[in-house]
């Protein structure tokens, strides 16, 4: 049968839809069905894959690399690829996807929609920024569009998918010494020291944990992780452990995540460490894991992730203030600095600083992140809507100044808004 | 020199996922199927997974004018022929009710076409005197079922057909095995009922690979399915009968 239906939510499981889903297995059947907004992974942790009482297509099965240059390192993939198995193909011949975010699961279909940003972002920018053409199939029609096609290219990347449903992308992939990385890390005190040593660090991929239930004077203690691409041998990776049900409302309880988070901090050494890894193990921790988004149990959880200017570092400090000592926050908590690089009208980064902390679905959480929400928009900043579950329309047209030319450009190319989600209507995105 | 596969029925899920097992082992595959646009994609795919050649063929199994050409390519290959076999059909037990006409094409896509095409390839492999072949039969095979008896019955007769077939070329030592998969979440399962036992067209190729490395005869997968079909191939008639399972 074609549609199946489904329960159905983002990574988060704190919101979930009820649909039909179709998961075309070759092109000519997706080619055939009725214009739906397309989904992935669903690793996107609020609405954006969701759409309530609507249909939605499953793009994961078709998931094929369909050409590769060797001499450019251009390659060209069906949207349902996930971007660690990208990674898994072409780093052995020495090229990387130019960007990666925290997860491998997520598809190349996803990286667009969300333009993604990985641990280098400062460097090179989002990923958006290395694709070179995007085939979209809108209203039964191909249509392959490249950076020429200025408006409509800019909202399709970073455009949460709605100017199309994204067939296949052609990426610039990054060249790379070959499959193992060289990570160092050091523990760092606490808040003033992390944003100096960000600011300082001239490796190709960093990123800071940080401890978001340490407070007082060790506020932004954490370790700073930076890594260089190398060609060597090391053990494969150990295969992936499962989740196998949802855990107690206890796992993540305070004194459980300020004794783990302890002791995250103190397995590297006072004096640093540098160590040879597997790329998945560096790029894509946590899935090692299968669905560790089980540990937050059937209520599910929230990521709060913004983005603050260069200027307003002490902004985020004050929030990571309020995180810690709200005793909410559970042991994943990243600071990164960003660079300018974005490539779409809605796409997240911006030059400064970027914190993103989990909190369990709880009501004191949602009252918590929506001050954090009102921080961000006074201090400049924007929230990442892969993330977002609970912010406000109010709150986008602040963040997102060039959201009008994004709606001009979806509003073309899905005249009917047959590609709306619940997460552009919550957010009234498509102003309608 | 690298091993060929002839892969029969290779836009099916697990033909997909069992391809990419072998290309990573830099084999040589003859894809086979209808959808040639789907099979390119694939051939592109299989190549920069580290295949040695792939081509792409048409193939009609309900018409044996189509094996000719795929047939002449296999003897063009140097080293071992290998083939497997994922094709079939399962209408819906209803439709077939409502126009029996539509047997003798459940039984072609499942059972006599391959059959035919393998006949043809049998000779080959003996002169070669190695390879193996894959054939994909059905736990719905293994006992006649309210639901699906006519897809069962062609399933029955292929899964007979291999087993002769291992007597025949064993002699000559190829490797014939015979594949029961229950369940698999594809596009032909999609939107059905809930079933129990489903597996995955990734674990479907796993199981297979490992069935092959290990020179196993029948295997099912998921594996559990041996025990359960066990089962239910013990149930008294009298008492199966009645049953609606």
């Amino acid at each position: 049968m074609t549609w199946k239906t489904c329960t159905y939510s983002g990574w988060g499981r704190a919101l979930t839809a009820t649909g039909d889903i179709a998961r075309p297995e070759r092109a000519s059947v997706l080619a055939k069905l009725p214009a739906a907004p397309a989904i992935g992974n669903k690793r996107s942790y609020g609405d954006a894959p969701l759409n309530n009482n609507g249909r939605v297509i499953d793009m994961t099965r078709l998931d094929r690399v369909l050409d590769f240059d060797a001499a450019t390192g251009v390659v060209t993939v069906e949207s349902g690829l996930t971007i660690g198995e990208l990674a898994r193909l072409f780093a052995p011949k020495g090229w990387l996807p130019p960007v990666m975010p925290g997860t491998g699961f997520a598809t190349i279909g996803g990286c667009i929609a969300m333009d993604v940003h990985g641990k280098n972002h400062h460097h090179i920018g989002s990923f958006g920024q290395h694709v070179t053409a995007i085939t979209l199939l809108q209203n039964g029609k191909q249509r392959r569009i490249t950076p020429k096609d200025d408006t409509l290219w800019r909202a399709t990347i970073g455009g949460l998918g709605q100017t199309g449903v994204i067939v296949n992308t052609s990426i610039q992939m990054l060249a790379c010494k070959g499959d193992v990385m060289m990570v160092t890390e050091r523990r760092v005190d606490g808040w003033d020291e992390h944003i100096v040593q960000l600011d300082a660090s001239q490796a190709s991929y960093t990123v800071g944990w940080i401890d978001a239930t340490a407070r007082g004077d060790a506020l932004g203690r954490g370790i700073l992780e930076e890594g260089e691409t190398g060609a060597g041998l090391v053990p494969k990776p150990n295969p992936s452990k499962s989740v196998p049900f949802n855990a107690p409302h206890f796992a993540l309880s305070k004194p459980i995540v300020r004794a783990f988070n302890a002791a995250y901090f103190r397995r590297v050494p006072s004096d640093g460490r540098t160590v040879v890894k597997p790329i998945q193990d560096f790029f894509f921790p946590l899935d090692r894991i299968h669905d560790w988004n089980k540990l937050y149990g059937k209520r599910g959880f929230h990521q709060f992730q913004c983005v603050v200017p260069l200027d307003q570092a002490d902004a985020l400090r004050a929030m990571l203030e309020k995180i810690a000592n709200s005793g909410l926050a559970s042991p994943l908590a990243v600071l990164k600095r960003m660079g300018e690089g974005r490539a779409g009208y809605l796409s997240f980064p911006m030059e400064g600083y970027t914190l993103a902390v989990d909190f369990p679905n709880r009501a004191a959480a949602c009252e918590l992140i929506g001050e954090l929400e009102d921080m961000t928009t006074s201090a400049g900043g924007r929230l990442y809507l892969a993330k977002d579950a609970l912010a406000t329309p109010e709150q986008m047209a602040a963040m997102y100044p060039e959201l009008p030319a994004w709606q001009k450009a979806v509003t073309k190319a899905d005249p009917t808004g047959a590609l709306a989600t619940d997460m552009t209507r919550r957010l009234n995105l498509r102003n309608t | 020199m690298s091993d060929t596969w002839i892969i029969l029925g290779a836009t099916s899920a697990i033909a997909r996922a069992f391809m990419r097992d072998r290309a990573e082992t830099g084999a040589t595959l003859i894809l086979c199927g209808r959808d040639m646009d789907d099979m390119k994609a694939s051939a592109a795919d299989l190549h920069a997974r580290g295949a040695a050649d792939v081509h792409v063929m048409a193939l009609d199994v309900r018409n044996a004018k189509t094996f000719t050409p795929i047939l002449d390519l296999a003897a063009n290959q140097h080293g071992m022929l290998n083939a497997a076999v994922f094709t079939g059909s399962m209408p819906d037990q209803a439709v077939i009710d409502a126009d029996p006409s539509l047997i003798d094409g459940v039984i072609m896509d499942s059972f006599t076409g391959p059959a035919q095409f393998l006949q043809r390839l049998a000779p080959m492999m003996e002169v070669r005197g190695g390879g193996a072949v894959v054939g994909v039969g059905s736990v719905a095979g293994d006992r006649g079922r309210l639901g699906n008896y006519v897809y069962g019955a062609a399933k029955a007769g292929f899964a007979t057909y291999m087993s002769g077939l291992r007597n025949r070329l064993g002699r000559s030592g190829v490797h014939v095995m015979t594949v029961k998969p229950g369940p698999v979440d594809t596009a032909m399962t999609w939107g059905l009922d809930s079933m129990p036992f489903m597996t995955t067209p990734d674990a479907a190729a796993h199981d297979i690979s490992k069935g092959l490395r290990k020179g196993r005869n029948v295997i099912y997968t998921a594996g559990i399915w041996r025990l359960v079909m066990l089962v239910i191939r013990n149930v008294p008639e009298p008492i199966f009968k009645k049953l609606s399972i």
